[in-house]
C-alpha cells in the first residue's frame, strides 16, 4: 500500500482548518466576546444544547435552541441586559476532534469538550463535558457552523446555563 | 443515656410569634429540621408527584425517582395497575433498581437475588432451602412480611402521585376542586414527553418551593419581558389558594384591549431600547380553551405544574441535603401535536428550564439566600405583601399570600 501524499496533505489541511475554527469558537466565548459568537454560524445556522439523557432517548427537547442567528443574538442581548446571574467565565477544552466527512461543500465533524467554570468567589469546577456534533461550510473564505449540537454528558446543570457552550 | 434524635433536637424549635409572615432562617440551614421534614412532610400526609402515566406505557415499565430523598420505584404491572414502592431491598437495603428506567418481568436485587413482583411483593429468595440441606431461610421467615415498602398511589390527568401515609385524603380533596380544575385545564388530553431537564439548586428545597408561590418576584427578578418590550399592561390575572393554604395557582390572563390601551402598549414598545430580533420563541397559540397565558400551580410539598405560553411541564423538587436540591423538569406536549406545534413548543421552551430566559434566575437566587442565611439562623425573613394572612387575590399577583400558605402547610405537617 502506498500513501497518497496529496490526499494526506488535503486531509491534514482540512483538519487543521477545523481545529483552528474550534479554537476560535472557544476563544470567542472564553474571552467574553459573545457578541461575535453568532457570527461563527451561518445566517440560518442552528445551535442546540441538550443532554445525553434526551439525546439517547430520541427526545427533542433542548436546554438552548437557536434556530438562526437572530435567536443567538437575542440570547446574547438577554444575558447582557436582562438576565441576572453571578458573573463567571468559562475555559473550553476541546479535544478528540475528528473530521467525519466532507462532501457537497459541507464538512461533518465531532469533538469532545470540557467546560471549566470559574465563579467570582474563586472556585473553578467542571461545569460541563460532552460532545459537539457539527456541520460546517465555507462562507466568504471562512468556516461557519451550519449546525452545532452540543450534547452534555450529565443530565444535571449546576445552578444555571446562560453562556453558550 | 439515650442519643438525641433529630426529632428531639428539632423539638426545641418554635415558630416565632405564630406569624406566617416571618420565617426564621434556621428552617433553611438546620440539618435536624431537614431530617424531620423527611418523616413529617415527605413521608407524612402529603401527595408527591412520582411520574407520568405516559412514561410507563407497557406492563413491566418502571421509573426510579425520589420522594423527599427516599428512592422510590414506580412500575406498571401486568394488569395495567401502577404501584410505587421504596427502592430498597427488604434484605440488606440495596437499591433494587439502579437504573433510572427500564422494562422488567420482575424486580431482582442483584446483591443476593431476592426477587419481587411488579407490585413489590417478595416472590423469591435465592437458596431459600440452602444447599444440600444446609443453610437456607430461618423456619419462621414470612415472605409476605418482607416485600418492598409500598406507597399508596393515585393518578390525576396522567400524573401519578404517591403517599406514605394512610391519613392523606384523596388527591382531589387534598388540593381542592378549584385547583384540581387547573390540572384538568392544562392536561386535557394524552400527554407526550418532549424531554427532561435537571437543575441543581445550591439551596434548601423550601427556597425553591417558596419561589414558585411568590408571584411578587416574577416581574422584578425576571426582567426579560420588560427589557424586550413584550410586557403587556393589559394582562389580568390573580392568585388562587386552596382552603388549606398549602397549594396555589398563580395565573396571567390576556384581556381584550381598549383603544387607549393599545396606544399605551405601542408607546411602551416604541420606547424600548431592545427588541427581539427573532420573536418566534414568544409565539403563543391559545390551545387550552381560554385566554390564560401563564399558570404556575404548586401541589405541596414538591410539585409545580407549569403552563408558560405553550411550554407545559411538571417540575419535581427533590431535596438532596439541607443545602442542595435537584429540580427535575419533565417537559410535555400532547400526543396529537403536529410537527409545527412540536416545533413551536421546542422554541418557546427557550424561556424556561435551567437555561430559560425568564426562569434561569430562580436557579441562583435561592443560593444567595442560602449563603446569606447561614450565619444568622434566628433572624427571619419578612413577607408582608398582601397582608399577613393566606388569602386569595383576584386581579393582582403582588402578594405573598401563597408563600405564607406554604409555611402554614409546613408548620401543620411539622407540628410547630
Amino acid at each position: 500500500m502506498t500513501i497518497d501524499s496529496a490526499a494526506l496533505d488535503h486531509d491534514l489541511a482540512l483538519r487543521l482548518r477545523v481545529e483552528d475554527f474550534y479554537a476560535e469558537y472557544s476563544h470567542t466565548i472564553d474571552d467574553d466576546r459573545l457578541e461575535d459568537w453568532p457570527g461563527l454560524f451561518t445566517e440560518n445556522g442552528t445551535y442546540r444544547v441538550t443532554t445525553r439523557e434526551n439525546f439517547d432517548s430520541g427526545l427533542p427537547l433542548a436546554l438552548i435552541y437557536c434556530d438562526g442567528r437572530g435567536m443567538m443574538e437575542d440570547r446574547i442581548s438577554a444575558l447582557r441586559t436582562a438576565n441576572i446571574y453571578e458573573p463567571h467565565v468559562y475555559c473550553h477544552l476541546t479535544s478528540a476532534l475528528r473530521v467525519l466527512g466532507a462532501s457537497g461543500g459541507e464538512i461533518r465533524a465531532r469533538a469532545n469538550f470540557t467546560v471549566l467554570r470559574t465563579m467570582p468567589e474563586g472556585d473553578t469546577t467542571i461545569f460541563a463535558c460532552g460532545r459537539y456534533f457539527d456541520r460546517l461550510i465555507e462562507e466568504d473564505g471562512r468556516l461557519k457552523l451550519r449546525e452545532r449540537l452540543a450534547v452534555l454528558d450529565s443530565r444535571q446543570v449546576d445552578t444555571l446555563l446562560v453562556v453558550p457552550i | 443515656m439515650a442519643m438525641a434524635t433529630a426529632s428531639t433536637r428539632a423539638a426545641g424549635f418554635t415558630w416565632p410569634n405564630n406569624d406566617l409572615s416571618r420565617a426564621p432562617y434556621r428552617v433553611y440551614t438546620d440539618p435536624d429540621l431537614y431530617a424531620l421534614e423527611r418523616e413529617r412532610i415527605f413521608q407524612g400526609p402529603t401527595w408527591n408527584f412520582l411520574a407520568l402515566e405516559c412514561e410507563l406505557p407497557n406492563p413491566g415499565d418502571y421509573k426510579a425517582t425520589y420522594v423527599g430523598d427516599a428512592p422510590v420505584i414506580v412500575a406498571r404491572a401486568r394488569d395495567g395497575s401502577i404501584s410505587a414502592m421504596v427502592n430498597r431491598c427488604a434484605h440488606k437495603g440495596a437499591l433494587v433498581c439502579y437504573k433510572r428506567r427500564g422494562n422488567v418481568r420482575e424486580f431482582i436485587c442483584v446483591y443476593h437475588n431476592w426477587t419481587y413482583d411488579l407490585a413489590g411483593n417478595l416472590t423469591g429468595v435465592a437458596f431459600k432451602r440452602g444447599v444440600a440441606g444446609k443453610g437456607g431461610l430461618a423456619a419462621d421467615f414470612q415472605p409476605e412480611r418482607h416485600g418492598l415498602e409500598k406507597l399508596r398511589v393515585e393518578t390525576c390527568r396522567g400524573l401519578i402521585f404517591g403517599t406514605f401515609s394512610d391519613d392523606t385524603p384523596p388527591f382531589v380533596a387534598y388540593i381542592g376542586a378549584e385547583l384540581a380544575a387547573n390540572i384538568d385545564r392544562v392536561f386535557p388530553k394524552p400527554l407526550k414527553v418532549l424531554g427532561y431537564h435537571s437543575q441543581i439548586l445550591p439551596n434548601n428545597w423550601k427556597l425553591y418551593a417558596e419561589n414558585n408561590k411568590d408571584s411578587y418576584h416574577a416581574s422584578l427578578l425576571h426582567v426579560f419581558h420588560n427589557t424586550f418590550g413584550v410586557v403587556r399592561p393589559n394582562m389580568g390575572g390573580g392568585v388562587k389558594i386552596s382552603n388549606s393554604g398549602w397549594h396555589h395557582l398563580s395565573y396571567t390572563q390576556r384581556v381584550s384591549l381598549g383603544d387607549d390601551e393599545v396606544a399605551r402598549e405601542k408607546v411602551r414598545s416604541l420606547q424600548e431600547q431592545y427588541r427581539l430580533k427573532d420573536p418566534r420563541m414568544m409565539e403563543h397559540r391559545l390551545e387550552l380553551g381560554d385566554n390564560i397565558t401563564n399558570a404556575i400551580q404548586t401541589v405541596f410539598p414538591s410539585l409545580v405544574v407549569q403552563q408558560i405560553l405553550n411550554a407545559l411541564a411538571v417540575r419535581q423538587i427533590q431535596p438532596k441535603g439541607v443545602d442542595r436540591t435537584e429540580l427535575v423538569w419533565t417537559v410535555l406536549g400532547f400526543e396529537d401535536d403536529d410537527e409545527a406545534m412540536k416545533e413551536l413548543r421546542l422554541k418557546v421552551n427557550n424561556l424556561v428550564g435551567p437555561a430559560g430566559l425568564i426562569s434561569m434566575e430562580d436557579g441562583c437566587v435561592g443560593g444567595w439566600v442560602q449563603r446569606a442565611a447561614k450565619a444568622n439562623p434566628d433572624a427571619t425573613t419578612v413577607m408582608p405583601m398582601g397582608g399577613r394572612n393566606v388569602e386569595a387575590s383576584e386581579g393582582s399577583r403582588i402578594t405573598e399570600a401563597a408563600v405564607r400558605g406554604f409555611w402554614k402547610g409546613w408548620r401543620e405537617c411539622m407540628g410547630f
